[in-house]
């Protein structure tokens, strides 16, 4: 076995798995706040690329300018959803929760394919494609870029939880009775869980959508975020990027293990038997609470 | 007036346990099922084809995911693979040469037998958990599906089906195909009728209300578990099976994908949890309005002269699908067949109903 293609395969793997934690970062904020399972991140990632998109491309404003404004209006449209939407559901069974976000996610997807059309757009971040090399082994300039996101969102969301408003959140985390009863505004703070994760969801999309174009597809990487946080643990951030890196070397060295093998495509396989062997053996995941209802 | 209770008492068991306790119900049973009956002489062949009879077979699946979601309580996202499980087995004996009457059958049992795996998972653990096992299980079957050619039938990945033949008639009308449909929804709905007055039903009700509960009044909550998906599995199977010999005619891996699965979820809490008239009216929701609005999408541009980009209108029916679910939810919670359950409360006591405040 050449031991510098597994570092390659190891490293690329954990750089796009960081990509993966980015995505799931959004799911945990929400899931930690509301115990809401977000499964509309995938539509609201590719709402986000859209709307940078829009407002670079068709606005013609520059990226630096884009991508904040994008942040701004994908804030309100986080507020705005989870006060029309899941309000109203607060207390219901788990399923209709669940259905709900299902439902938002198939209506934004056609809503923004109905507006901007299925054909794959490309971000144009300005990234180089040239190959950039650490030691011997070759890694993608744009994973690393979208790993460094990554990181930098998590220090800000760690420190975030520090500040009186993160503070708050980690309150209604924990008992959002006891929150409700010292007057901490419940409500709000799940709102601004929503926006939050919306945010992210800008972030998650450029990066994603300068990797594999701006198009449907971006929504597919629900299944893969849904693993990452269920594995670190659906109200951890931390889990969420360490389970990113897990997911993404086991993603990474199986499939090319696997591939030969089954004939190819096995990313998929890995990643749902990593979902279903982390439920069944670990359903709380690496870091999460341990309240997990069991049968 | 329209429900008239007058005269409605039930003074022993077997009268209180009747399908329907009221005859205005039972009247609108029998009128609906003669319209069933003579749909195909009253409705063009377009419509019977394209609109009745897959809104049949989707209730009858709908139903089958029913009786493990709304009757057991437990989250299944996976259903559409079971379905495909039936659908190529039951294709694959037909073209065997086994009769179509066995091959269905067939196709049920080895739904029942992957279905039951589902069960596993909800054993384990109940809720997101296991709406989350059953996700990961989807995407396992149609990642089988995609990469074994022995199953989904070589290089183009679709299966033809053979010509269908019951009871040694071969069916190949489309009167033939609603009569085949509607025969099957009827199956169904009359299992799950019967459901809610047997003891097996209470257990499922038990279960879903209280596993723990339900353990401490006697009921099994494994043993009824397994039995609800595997029963539930048999339904999907051969619902699968029905849509692809009448519907389909061709077995595809996307015909049962997770989007589907999705679809028959959205159908069943569209149209209530645990409700049979809810079933009928979630899939006929969710099944034909989006393609509905379309059209008048469409036909409302042309006629005011506005162009609509094709993409656009392509779009619009999923959008629209999304909103329905998300407005339903909001309006009523419990679905459709609570909104029914509503207006016959209201018709119940209709015009006396000043009288009760």
């Amino acid at each position: 076995m050449d031991w510098i293609f597994l570092s390659e395969l190891a490293i690329n793997g954990a750089l796009t798995g960081l990509l993966y934690s980015l995505f799931a970062i959004g799911l945990v904020l929400i899931y930690k706040a509301s115990s809401v399972p977000n499964l509309a991140q995938g539509g609201l990632t590719m709402v986000g690329a859209y709307v940078v998109l829009a407002l670079s491309h068709d606005a013609g404003l520059p990226l630096w300018l884009a991508i904040p404004l994008a942040a701004v209006i994908m804030f309100g449209l986080g507020f705005g959803i989870e006060r029309v939407a899941l309000r109203r559901l607060a207390g219901r069974p788990v399923v209709m929760i669940l259905m709900m976000t299902l439902g938002l996610d198939i209506f934004l997807r056609g809503t923004t394919l109905a507006i901007w059309g299925g054909t794959s757009r490309s971000m144009e971040l300005g990234v180089s494609y040239e190959p950039f090399f650490l030691g011997d082994i070759f890694v993608s300039r744009i994973h690393l870029v979208g790993a460094g996101v990554a990181i930098s969102l998590f220090v800000a969301f760690m420190l975030f939880f520090r500040s009186r408003t993160g503070i708050k959140l980690r309150a209604i985390a924990d008992d959002y009775m006891a929150s409700w009863s010292v007057g901490i505004s419940v409500e709000r703070g799940v709102g601004l869980s929503w926006a939050l994760a919306s945010v992210v969801a800008v972030a998650a999309g450029v990066i994603w959508g300068e990797i594999q174009g701006v198009d449907q597809a971006l929504s597919l990487l629900l299944l893969k975020g849904l693993t990452v946080a269920v594995l670190g643990g659906l109200d951890s951030i931390l889990g969420a990027v360490v389970a990113g890196i897990i997911l993404g070397i086991i993603e990474n060295v199986g499939a090319d293990f696997l591939d030969p093998l089954v004939g190819g495509g096995s990313r998929e396989l890995i990643v749902a038997a990593v979902l279903i062997l982390t439920v069944m053996i670990r359903p709380h995941g690496l870091f999460g609470r341990h309240d997990i209802e069991r049968v | 007036m329209f429900y008239r209770l007058s005269g409605v008492h039930h003074a022993n068991y077997v009268s209180d346990s009747r399908i329907f306790k009221v005859p205005a119900d039972r009247n609108l049973a029998i009128f609906v099922f003669l319209f069933g009956l003579a749909a195909p002489f009253l409705l063009p062949s377009l419509y019977l084809n394209s609109y009745m009879l897959p809104w049949l077979i989707w209730t009858a699946a709908a139903l089958g995911l029913n009786l493990v979601t709304g009757w057991a309580g437990q989250l299944h996202l996976g259903y559409a693979a079971v379905m495909a499980v039936g659908a190529y087995s039951a294709i694959h004996a037909a073209r065997f040469g086994v009769p179509w009457e066995f091959a269905l059958i067939i196709g049920g049992l080895a739904s029942s037998v992957i279905g039951s795996l589902f069960a596993f998972a909800a054993l384990r653990v109940k809720g997101l958990y296991l709406a989350l096992t059953t996700l990961a299980m989807q995407f396992v079957m149609d990642w089988v599906l995609t990469h074994s050619p022995a199953i989904s039938g070589g290089s183009h990945a679709s299966l033809q089906s053979p010509t269908l033949a019951l009871l040694g008639q071969d069916i190949t009308s489309d009167t033939g195909y609603y009569y085949v449909a509607f025969g099957w929804c009827l199956l169904v709905t009359i299992f799950m009728l019967n459901l809610k007055r047997t003891g097996l039903g209470r257990a499922l009700v038990a279960v879903r209300e209280k596993d723990f509960a339900a353990a401490i009044l006697g009921v099994n909550s494994f043993y009824y578990k397994i039995l609800a998906f595997a029963a539930s599995s048999f339904i999907a199977g051969v619902s699968g099976a029905l849509l692809v010999a009448t519907f389909f005619f061709l077995a595809a891996p996307e015909q049962f994908s997770v989007a589907v699965s999705i679809q028959v979820l959205a159908m069943v809490i569209v149209g209530g949890l645990g409700s049979i008239i809810g079933s009928y009216l979630g899939v006929a929701l969710i099944l034909l309005v989006p393609g509905l609005v379309n059209g008048i999408v469409a036909g409302g541009s042309q006629s005011l002269g506005m162009q609509i980009n094709v993409e656009t209108l392509a779009h619009i029916p999923n959008a629209v699908y999304g909103a329905l679910i998300v407005i339903i939810l909001l309006i009523e919670p419990l679905g459709l067949g609570k909104l029914y359950g509503n207006i016959r409360d209201y018709l119940m006591v209709w015009p006396f109903d000043q009288l009760r405040k």
